[in-house]
């Protein structure tokens, strides 16, 4: 894990993104601006996305970072390398994040990274598919088991996923559809029960 | 003041202090790990665990919980060892059992602290995390399984030394410690993260799996790779010096130690002078000490005595200078001088050539000027001081000569002399903070002075330390920095050339028919014309050896008891550890068992007869240390215009800058690994 694509060997922000650098920079007092690193990497790693296809952060993205921030590289890595969502390695189009935490595990996520793995065409998390459109991992807890399976593309979670489902949904992709909107692919409104409303059943204030 | 109950002792400790603190206090000890009196508190270990009363019922760690007034702790008590054992457990269930192949066996925390809660088996059965061994260069040996996260090398990089490049990557059990993108630690002071480290992650480079701590004979010394005379332990077997580790000195270099200091010692192997040479139709042969003695006698008798001269280098202890000094005296010359570099300025009163504020004095301090010095290179303690006292805040820094990274902010004030003369007369900003500031000092770098203006840079730097008000009744802010262990003794002994004599550039021009240099490696002795006899006296083969025509074989600081006066104008012992090599003898007795052969025997037979002549003739060596008060504000004579050459760095590389580190692979490995262009220059 302690290797890193070098590449690209430079990085610059956009104009509109070093305005929204600066503007982040500017909610911290003088002498705390490391304090929007977070802030920082993910506009980087939104850059990246824009420009090359793939959300991630080159070295150099990092060291732009400390060197806006004004604190050594390794301050800068070691944020990068704490959380997650900083992609260190190039991924795919479609970065497909699998909760296996117990919640989705108790309610099939077995299925669904079996499912992942076939139609994005990879054989073990951490691979991008030969297309490079799909790069599938596996996540701790996403938050939202109320929902469980969960699915997490890029920045959307679906929710209430089965196999066939989620071969439907990366078919759909592969071919080049917009992706549906984020939420249940099960039908059932936000985290409204899956049989059906139970409760508040009649207008308030009536006996039942 | 906090006062507490310590296991039924009463201790007062300042408020603030933590409970691990006022534990110390009360001479209690607590384990610990990660907690280090000189570094931020990190609280990781939790091996620091006590039990404090009228706190919830749970342990406390120590080192992060600061005390109250009336607490009462217990650092004994049953919770307190369960506690501990449990912690124990947890930080050995992913250490390797390696400790009989691991350089820390015999000195190590971990393995120290697991006799009194380690388990005598390990209940842990599923897979140890392994790390791969990323490399940080030529000095430190990494084993990062053995690891326990406890960021002492981390906060050590980071707080003292300056250079942010370590740092915590990844998390849970992926956690490292490391670079991430792998390079060599750049730090002049990165090895004392090798004395930081609790465990055998971090070990000795070029001490690997060379000897064990009980096999070690341990003598206490002082440092001469720069001119702070730094603490140092050194440790050897046999004949042979192993290593070398610091001494907790406060006074001047705390706990650290400098690379250089540390490692260059296994130069002391290599390129050594064991046996007396004589030149002969132009080439050198092995020679007995007698036709060594015969030879020079026989020219110091034909030659006139203002022709005979003596230079004395950088690493000579006072003891073999004062003999050398006393020889020359009793030869009739007036023809000696310590400052080969060619430094001439007034050192007529020792205020003039000392660093007066004193290394300690360094954090009283509110305002630093730099005149010509990188303290970065040249005394890379020092610097972590001044960095110590950057960070405490209030403290604003100026530098004038070449811009360099020195881990603290500075402003840069120019290049050259000019910069003095516009400070002087109020033209620069940064006159306003002087004037403000209550203790200003100024750090002039002995090599500022070795340049022909050097004398009115000296006084030009007296008189802003007089103007800026660093010369009062408490406080002395004017330092002269050296870089040679040698100079301040030298001068201590008034090693200069008497009424009529020869300076050290005439004398290596040619001025002296038979020239002694005492350790004298200058590369200004490449070009003594050849009609001088070149007596060397030294203890390595280098460009000294190289131009004698009779080499006398002298012991290193390791060989030898010596006297140094450190840059403060601190006077210290240090002992011998090992025996010089071969025919080596000590310097003095060399020079001692010369004069007797030319008829002038010096008036001592033992280094104790040395001494009390040293300290009867030079009160000073007998004063003992104190800090001098700058009330004397009459200037050093400085006559002559500041001339508009930009200062120049003293040393090209921080890792070799004398014979010792010349002659040492580690310091060349160094080198190879942070200046790439100087190493292969060199080949």
């Amino acid at each position: 894990m302690s290797s890193i694509q070098a590449d690209p060997t430079s990085f610059a922000f956009t104009d509109e993104n070093m305005d929204l650098v600066k503007k982040a920079i500017a909610k911290y007092p003088e002498g705390r601006q490391m304090s929007a690193v977070k802030t920082l990497l993910d506009i980087a790693q939104r850059q990246m996305a824009a420009q090359t296809g793939s959300a991630w952060l080159p070295r150099a993205a990092m060291d732009k970072v400390a060197e806006i921030l004004g604190v050594a590289p390794i301050r800068v890595y070691e944020m990068a390398t704490f959380y997650t969502m900083y992609n260190l390695r190039p991924v795919g189009k479609y970065h497909l994040q699998v909760c296996t935490t117990t919640p989705c595990w108790l309610r099939g996520s077995d299925d669904i990274v079996a499912a992942c793995k076939k139609a994005a065409g990879v054989a073990d998390f951490g691979e991008t598919s030969a297309d490079g459109l799909f790069t599938l991992r596996e996540v701790e807890c996403l938050g939202a088991c109320v929902n469980a399976p969960i699915l997490q593309i890029n920045d959307d979670y679906y929710e209430d996923l089965d196999a066939s489902r989620v071969e439907g949904l990366l078919g759909d992709l592969k071919a080049g559809k917009p992706p549906p909107p984020a939420g249940s692919l099960g039908g059932r409104t936000s985290t409204a029960p899956a049989s059906g409303q139970t409760t508040l059943l009649s207008a308030p204030g009536s006996a039942e | 003041m906090a006062k507490l109950t310590i296991d039924g002792i009463e201790v007062e400790v300042p408020d603030g202090s933590t409970v691990i603190q006022a534990c110390e206090a009360a001479g209690v000890e607590i384990p610990r790990f990660c907690y280090h009196e000189r570094l931020s508190i990190a609280g990781n270990c939790r091996m620091c665990l006590v039990e404090i009363e009228k706190m919830p019922p749970k342990p406390v760690a120590s080192c992060g919980q600061p005390v109250a007034d009336g607490m009462v702790v217990h650092t004994d008590t049953e919770m307190v060892r369960r506690g501990r054992r449990g912690v124990m457990e947890f930080l050995l269930i992913n250490h390797p059992l390696d400790c009989p192949i691991c350089d820390q066996g015999g000195e190590c925390d971990l393995q120290d602290e697991a006799v009194s809660y380690g388990r005598d088996y390990s209940r842990y059965t599923e897979d140890k995390r392994s790390v791969a061994q990323p490399d940080w260069g030529p000095l430190v040996k990494t084993t990062m399984t053995r690891c326990i996260h406890c960021t002492r090398c981390v906060r050590f990089i980071t707080e003292v030394a300056g250079v942010a490049e370590l740092g915590a990557t990844f998390r849970g059990e992926n956690m490292e410690i490391g670079t991430y993108v792998q390079k060599a630690l750049s730090s002049e002071l990165s090895a004392n993260i090798i004395d930081l480290c609790p465990v055998g992650a971090l070990t000795s480079k070029p001490y690997a799996f060379v000897a064990r701590p009980w096999e070690l004979r341990k003598t206490d010394s002082v440092d001469v790779l720069d001119a702070l005379g730094s603490s140092i332990r050194v440790d050897a077997r046999g004949a042979e010096v192993l290593r070398i580790l610091p001494r907790l000195n406060d006074e001047i270099n705390e706990e650290w130690l400098g690379d250089k200091s540390r490692f260059a010692m296994d130069g002391l192997k290599r390129r050594r002078l064991d046996r007396p040479w004589l030149r002969e139709n132009g080439k050198l042969r092995p020679a007995s000490w007698e036709e060594a003695f015969t030879a020079i006698a026989a020219r110091m008798k034909a030659a006139a005595p203002e022709k005979i001269g003596a230079l004395a280098g950088d690493l000579a202890d006072v003891e073999s200078m004062l003999a050398l000094k006393e020889f020359m005296a009793a030869l009739g010359s007036a023809n000696i001088d310590c400052r080969t570099d060619g430094a001439v300025f007034d050192t007529s009163r020792r205020a003039f050539y000392l660093f007066n504020t004193t290394i300690a004095g360094i954090e009283e301090a509110d305002a630093l000027l730099i005149i010509g010095s990188n303290p970065r290179h040249e005394a890379p303690v020092l610097n972590a001081r001044l960095r110590k006292r950057w960070l405490a805040g209030g403290f604003q820094a100026g530098l004038i000569g070449p811009a360099r990274e020195l881990t603290y902010k500075y402003e840069h004030l120019g290049e050259g002399p000019e910069a003095i003369q516009a400070l002087l007369d109020g033209r620069h900003g940064f006159a306003e903070i002087l004037k403000a500031a209550k203790k200003p000092m100024l750090i002039l770098g002995a090599g500022a002075l070795a340049r022909p203006d050097g004398a009115a840079i000296h006084a030009a730097a007296w008189r802003l330390a007089a103007q800026f008000n660093m010369l009062n009744a408490g406080w002395h802010g004017f330092n002269l920095l050296h870089h040679a262990a040698a100079r301040a003794g030298a001068l201590d002994l008034g090693f200069l050339p008497g009424a009529g004599g020869l300076d050290a550039k005439a004398m290596l021009g040619g001025g002296a028919e038979v020239l002694w240099l005492l350790g004298v490696d200058v590369p200004a002795v490449r070009d003594i014309p050849a009609g001088s006899f070149v007596i060397y006296q030294g203890h390595h083969g280098d460009v000294g050896a190289a131009r004698a025509d009779v080499i006398l074989p002298g012991a290193a600081y390791t060989e030898k008891d010596g006297t140094y006066v450190n840059t403060e104008g601190r006077v210290q012992e240090g002992y011998i550890a090992v025996k010089p090599p071969g025919e080596a003898r000590e310097d003095w007795r060399i020079l001692r068992a010369v004069s007797a052969w030319l008829g002038h025997a010096l008036p001592y037979d033992t280094l104790e007869e040395l001494r009390a002549h040293l300290q009867a003739h030079y009160p000073v060596f007998a004063a003992g240390f104190r800090r001098f008060a700058g009330t004397d504000a009459a200037g050093p004579a400085g006559a002559g215009a500041l001339g508009t050459e930009p200062f120049a760095p003293v040393f090209a590389n921080y890792y070799q800058t004398d014979v010792i580190s010349r002659a040492s692979p580690t310091m060349a490995a160094c080198v190879a690994a942070h200046s790439p262009a100087l190493a292969e220059a060199a080949e």
